[in-house]
């Protein structure tokens, strides 16, 4: 479960990005976050996994109280939100294997585990046969499965994926959304930034819209409502 | 920390130097040429300070002794002698024996002098403590009784203490400034190398990494190279001093010259390199990544 009660957030540069946001995500939801750009949606997504600090007000996952949270104990709560980004961020020189298996050796898993874990959720993705190859040997969907892979390996409670369709053609978007269903049938909440009217208006789920730094409007099975 | 996971930052970080390349050879060759230099330079400075050291040592102060002393009066000049503070050893020579050392350095023809036409003084030889003090003693001896005459050489041995205290110093200077420039020169080349992977730092953070997961296998991937790097100008230095150090002990055979032997100064000097190696580049590369720690 997530929880946000009145925060703001300003940038040291003036700008303030999150300007009294209030919102509860429950677990097992699957949430769009929608928006024109520059209104927040970025911030409110990055706060959810400690990449940003609200200058007021408080934000919960799960056990972790994100505002009192000191720095040293950031990475144990990335490992209960799994994260994928537009820019897919692997280790570019790590394999497809290794790059999976990396979130899992950072919690201490012992090779068995890792092995049988990685490869089930390669195989999850598609890409049990290209465990050896390297980022740059992949098109941008499978580099972007690899990261869906990666981030819920160690099957966290809270899948955050920000525009994970962005940089990918309408059919491989598609694959990839297909994925987030399945993982969201599986009990993990999913919140998703995008900018994809498509998708949000044909996979219906609640969605929040994010304009100046505050929950515009909050609508289950709702529709994009923005033109592109 | 688990042992599992020791083992697998040992792992990553052999792996890391692999994958990196040509990025590794850059830092291993830094390391290995600026050590090249810091060696060399130590090898031959302190070198050139042990042969100051001999040459001083060498300067010691005659005590020439008036004819008209007896037997006792020699004695209590002996005692007077040694008494001195700064003064280390007395040694007499008689005049036979310096008219034999003569003879020896110049040739037959003095050998016209022996027995009583002799003209030469028995002699006290007196050694220093410190070389600097030579002065001095030779000043109070010249006051003593039954002291013909004090020689040690003079300004010309005052000027060569100067000569070499300057090249000490100098000595030095060159040294302390080799190892700094060495220090900022790897850890200047491993920020570059670490530089080049900050992405992969913030990625790592990002999928839940401590800090210290990450910092591990950087340390041990810097070590590593600073130990390689060391290698190199360790086993050139070692190569040439072994073999220098032969050729040049032959000649200097005979005299009171030598050069350092290689144990202890050589196994120190590659001890010293191999830690120079080691601890920049595990520290600097520790360094280095801190500030990308922070996502």
């Amino acid at each position: 479960m997530i929880e946000m009660t009145n925060v703001y957030k300003k940038y040291p540069n003036g700008i303030t990005a999150i300007n009294g946001l209030d919102v509860r995500i429950d677990q097992g939801e699957f949430v769009y976050v929608v928006g024109p750009s520059g209104a927040g949606k970025s911030t409110f997504i990055k706060m959810i996994y400690r990449e940003e600090v609200p200058t007021k007000g408080n934000v919960k996952v799960g056990e972790f109280d994100l505002v009192k949270l000191k720095a040293k104990k950031v990475p144990f709560l990335r490992r209960h939100v799994g994260v994928v980004y537009q820019d897919f961020k692997l280790l570019p020189r790590l394999t497809v294997y290794e790059n999976v298996a990396y979130a899992m050796q950072v919690v201490g898993k012992n090779p068995k585990q890792i092995q049988k874990r990685v490869l089930e959720v390669l195989d999850l993705v598609g890409l049990k046969h290209k465990v050896r190859m390297f980022p740059n040997e992949l098109s941008g969907g499978e580099q972007q499965r690899v990261a869906i892979a990666r981030a819920i390996t160690n099957m966290p409670r809270v899948l955050i994926a920000d525009e994970p369709t962005g940089n990918l053609d309408p059919e491989t978007a598609w694959g990839i959304m297909d994925l987030l269903e399945e993982i969201n049938n599986q009990g993990t909440t999913i919140i998703m930034a995008t900018h994809n009217s498509d998708i949000v208006n044909r996979v219906r789920h609640r969605v929040l819209a994010v304009e100046n730094g505050r929950i515009a409007r909050d609508q289950e099975e709702g529709v994009y409502g923005y033109e592109n | 920390m688990k042992t599992r996971t020791f083992w697998r930052h040992i792992k990553e970080s052999f792996k890391s130097i692999k994958r990196n390349g040509w990025m590794t050879v850059a830092a291993v060759s830094a390391v290995a040429v600026t050590l090249l230099l810091v060696g060399s330079f130590i090898a031959i400075l302190m070198n050139v300070n042990k042969l100051a050291t001999d040459v001083e040592e060498d300067v010691s102060v005659r005590v020439y002794i008036d004819l008209a002393a007896e037997e006792e009066d020699q004695e209590a000049l002996q005692q007077n002698l040694e008494e001195l503070d700064e003064v280390e050893q007395v040694v007499f020579s008689s005049r036979d024996d310096e008219l034999s050392q003569v003879i020896g350095s110049y040739g037959d023809e003095f050998g016209l002098f022996d027995g009583d036409d002799n003209p030469l003084y028995d002699v006290f030889i007196v050694n220093t403590a410190a070389p600097e003090v030579t002065s001095d003693v030779a000043d109070q001896v010249e006051d003593m009784n039954y002291v013909a005459d004090v020689n040690y050489g003079g300004a010309t041995a005052d000027r060569l203490f100067e000569v070499m205290a300057t090249v000490r110093n100098v000595g030095a200077v060159i040294i302390v400034a080799l190892i700094f420039t060495a220090v900022f020169l790897i850890a200047n080349t491993i920020r570059i190398t670490i530089f080049s992977r900050r992405t992969e730092i913030e990625i790592m953070k990002l999928v839940g990494a401590t800090n210290w997961f990450i910092r591990w296998p950087f340390l041990i991937e810097g070590a590593l190279i600073g130990f390689i790097g060391a290698l190199i100008p360790v086993s050139i230095i070692s190569y040439i001093y072994l073999s220098g150090f032969d050729t040049i002990m032959t000649y200097l055979s005979g005299t009171y010259f030598a050069l350092l032997a290689p144990n202890p100064f050589l196994v120190q000097l590659v001890a010293l390199l191999l830690t120079i190696g080691v601890v920049i580049g595990s520290v600097g590369s520790s360094l280095s990544i801190r500030k990308f720690l922070k996502v």
